[in-house]
């Protein structure tokens, strides 16, 4: 129990009035990596969604707690602070403001006291950002501004390593990445792995074969209906979803 | 008023204080021919500048108030109500230990010998109608740039005042520049000999402390052939819950091949009206640039302009404005390509809040004589709810075909997307808000000196408090 990051019980969450996940349990312990697989319109991001506190979805019924915390009782921000990660599988431009700013502002507001010094920073910095072969101005740049893809997808790696979560979220991180940028952005994911619970979103197998799941989650209409391990990934793959289908 | 009161009056405004009034010589309220002698009396000036001021007194009383910006507005001004000359110490000093001890914590409490100390080649500090210090690095004075207060430029160099007053900005140009014509007191003079490029910029701050202060200063700055300048101006005052008028006049004339760059950041309290008149003459491949910043005030109403009369001269505004409750921010630009192949580029971003409003108008105008113009110009307008107002006003007047224009315009909103996105990354929702508004205004603040930048941002930071319910 004491190394439970994220438990989820009976969850039933809407947008607008429609009903998108309709009791959903999971839980997910410190060092786990749990891959959710599903179609499309599934409610996979919905779930990334409502975990992190996204404004726009309501959960009508049943529970999700951070470290035995109710999250209901926490704002976005607080989330965030308390050492939970979502990232997005469409981050927002945010024009005017610096990819090194923003980052710095943002590595202090969510380790707070134990927020490295600038020149600690920096080091550690340079350091990620060699590891995701980015090239230094990206720094300059406005936060996703005019970004590619892949570029967007790098950048959201790089804040979770420089925020080190203890419950990663991983919203289609894979998507749109061409096979050099997954491989950096899976090695990111495994250094951050074996501290934190991990939720990777995917509908594809690829990025499973560079980040090893400890258990794969086939949703389909807002539920869970089958868990197994890495290997029923091949097989989703091989026999795609309908035979799970009742 | 209640403590409470008070405080919602003054909000997060943190130059909302006032010192004790203690004028040496105060005029009694209101505006009358007498009041126009009086001030030239006082101030011993030349008899044809007695006669100007007269002539625009006489011009102020004719002409009705504008007809655009905010006419509700406008018409709550009790020009009877406001002192017109209030002078508050025994003259201008170039030592602040010299200037009265009130007067002195004020600016200190503005940060404005520190400032002079570490990054400012000059700066005269206006309180109420005249300058009380005045000093300029002793390496400028010697390669012969003048830096004074506009009455110690009147007395010192009243040929050259004599041929530019009013040569760019005529006294009947509107209501409020006759008024200022007539009645000004204070602001900069400022002259760059030819060839000199003076690398600080030179600062001015002015200061209303009085309620009921009506500030009318006058600045004019000749940037002779080749020469370069950076003048920034601050102003702030008091809250009270009665207003002031601030209606100043500047100048500006930049010779063949000059450049004049002129920023202000304009934070007076939500009691003030701010009604300026700015424009400026470039000749020949000359630059002027105004960079301009309207976070107060409870009406502003300004459109620094530019007359491009020379060949291959460049104008550039760029321009920010925040409107939050109870403030109309009427800014804008204004180009005039009067000879062929000038440029110019005009960025106007403004953000309103809590039932604000801000509104841009522009005015572009390329005369039949001058081909071969470019002009580009970027309204981009940002609500931080469904209460505030945006408007625009663009008129454009083109008289040669072939000039290459472009205009943009966008009005958005700060999505939900987006302030998730920030709080999930750890701040607040008003850390997050204060980041999307700097990063709208980050245009105009990379432009300002870092130290100017640095405050700018802390103020809309201060601003989103408050701003989210």
């Amino acid at each position: 129990m004491g190394d439970e990051v994220l438990s989820i019980d009976d969850l039933y969450v809407s947008v607008e009035g429609t009903e998108i996940i309709k009791g959903l349990s999971l839980t997910i312990n410190i060092g786990e990596i749990h891959a959710i697989m599903g179609r499309n319109g599934a409610g996979k991001s919905t779930l990334a969604n409502v975990i992190m506190g996204h404004p726009s979805y309501e959960i009508t019924s049943g529970s999700v707690k951070f470290k035995g915390t109710p999250l209901e009782e926490m704002e976005v921000f607080e989330r965030a602070r308390a050492g939970m990660f979502l990232s997005f599988q469409y981050p927002s431009s945010i024009p005017g403001v610096q990819v090194g700013t923003f980052l710095r502002k943002s590595v202090s507001a969510v380790r707070g006291d134990t927020a490295p010094s600038a020149r600690d920073f920096r080091k550690e910095l340079k350091s990620h950002m060699e590891a995701l072969s980015m090239d230094r101005s990206f720094l300059s740049r406005y936060v996703n501004d005019g970004f590619s893809g892949g570029e967007k997808k790098r950048l959201e790696i790089l804040q979770m390593l420089l925020l080190n979560p203890t419950l990663a979220l991983l919203d289609e991180t894979d998507s749109g990445l061409d096979i050099d940028a997954l491989r950096v952005v899976s090695d990111g994911i495994n250094s951050v792995a074996p501290n934190a619970g991990c939720l990777l979103i995917t509908h594809y197998q690829r990025l499973l074969e560079h980040v090893k799941p400890d258990f794969v989650h086939v949703m389909i209409d807002g539920r869970i209906v089958k868990t197994g391990d890495a290997t029923l990934a091949g097989k989703l793959e091989a026999k795609g979803y309908d035979w799970l289908e009742a | 008023m209640s403590g409470e009161t008070a405080r919602e009056a003054v909000g997060d405004y943190r130059y909302g204080f006032h010192d004790p009034e203690n004028a040496t010589i105060r005029f009694d309220k209101g505006l009358s021919e007498q009041v126009v002698r009086d001030i030239s009396e006082l101030k011993n000036e030349p008899e044809w500048m007695t006669e100007i001021r007269v002539k625009a007194y006489n011009r102020f009383m004719e002409m009705p108030m504008p007809k655009w910006g905010n006419c509700n507005m406008l018409d709550q001004i009790d020009f009877d109500s406001i002192t017109y000359f209030l002078r508050s110490s025994k003259g201008t000093e170039n030592d602040w230990d010299d200037v009265p001890d009130d007067i002195k914590n004020t600016f200190d409490r503005l940060g404005i010998p520190d400032a002079e100390q570490k990054w400012l080649g000059g700066v005269t500090a206006q309180y109420e109608s005249e300058a009380v210090y005045h000093s300029i690095r002793d390496d400028l004075e010697e390669q012969g740039v003048i830096f004074l207060d506009m009455d110690s430029g009147l007395k010192e160099y009243p040929e050259i005042v004599k041929k530019y007053f009013c040569s760019v900005v005529p006294a009947s140009d509107n209501k409020f520049s006759a008024l200022n014509t007539a009645v000004w007191s204070g602001g900069s003079f400022l002259y760059i000999p030819k060839g000199v490029h003076v690398e600080m910029p030179v600062q001015a701050y002015f200061r209303i402390n009085a309620k009921n202060m009506g500030q009318f200063e006058r600045t004019m700055i000749i940037a002779d052939e080749g020469s370069s300048i950076h003048y920034v101006e601050g102003c702030t005052a008091p809250t009270y819950s009665t207003e002031s008028l601030h209606s100043a006049v500047v100048e500006l004339i930049a010779m063949d091949g000059a450049k004049i760059r002129y920023s202000t950041v304009q934070n007076w309290s939500a009691n003030v009206y701010n009604l300026v008149t700015k424009r400026g003459v470039a000749h020949a491949n000359a630059t002027i640039e105004w960079v301009d910043g309207n976070i107060g005030s409870k009406l502003t109403m300004k459109y620094p302009s530019v007359l491009l009369k020379g060949e291959g001269a460049h104008a550039e505004v760029i321009s920010v404005a925040y409107a939050g409750k109870g403030q109309h921010q009427d800014a804008g630009a204004k180009v005039h390509h009067l000879a062929p192949n000038t440029t110019s580029n005009i960025l106007s971003k403004s953000i309103s809040k809590n039932g604000g409003r801000s509104s841009y108008r522009g005015m572009l105008q390329v005369t039949p004589k001058a081909s071969g113009c470019r002009s580009k110009i970027v309204c981009d307008a940002l609500m931080l709810d469904a209460d505030s107002q945006s408007d625009t006003y663009p008129t454009m007047e083109v008289g040669n075909a072939s000039a290459d224009l472009e205009h943009e315009a966008s009005v958005s909103k700060v999505s939900n997307d987006q302030l998730f996105y920030l709080m999930s990354r750890g701040h607040s929702e008003v850390e997050a808000m204060g980041l999307i508004v700097n990063g709208f205004f980050e245009p105009f603040t990379r432009e300002l000196p870092m130290e100017y930048a640095v405050e700018l941002n802390r103020l809309l930071e201060l601003e989103m408090e408050g701003a989210i319910g």
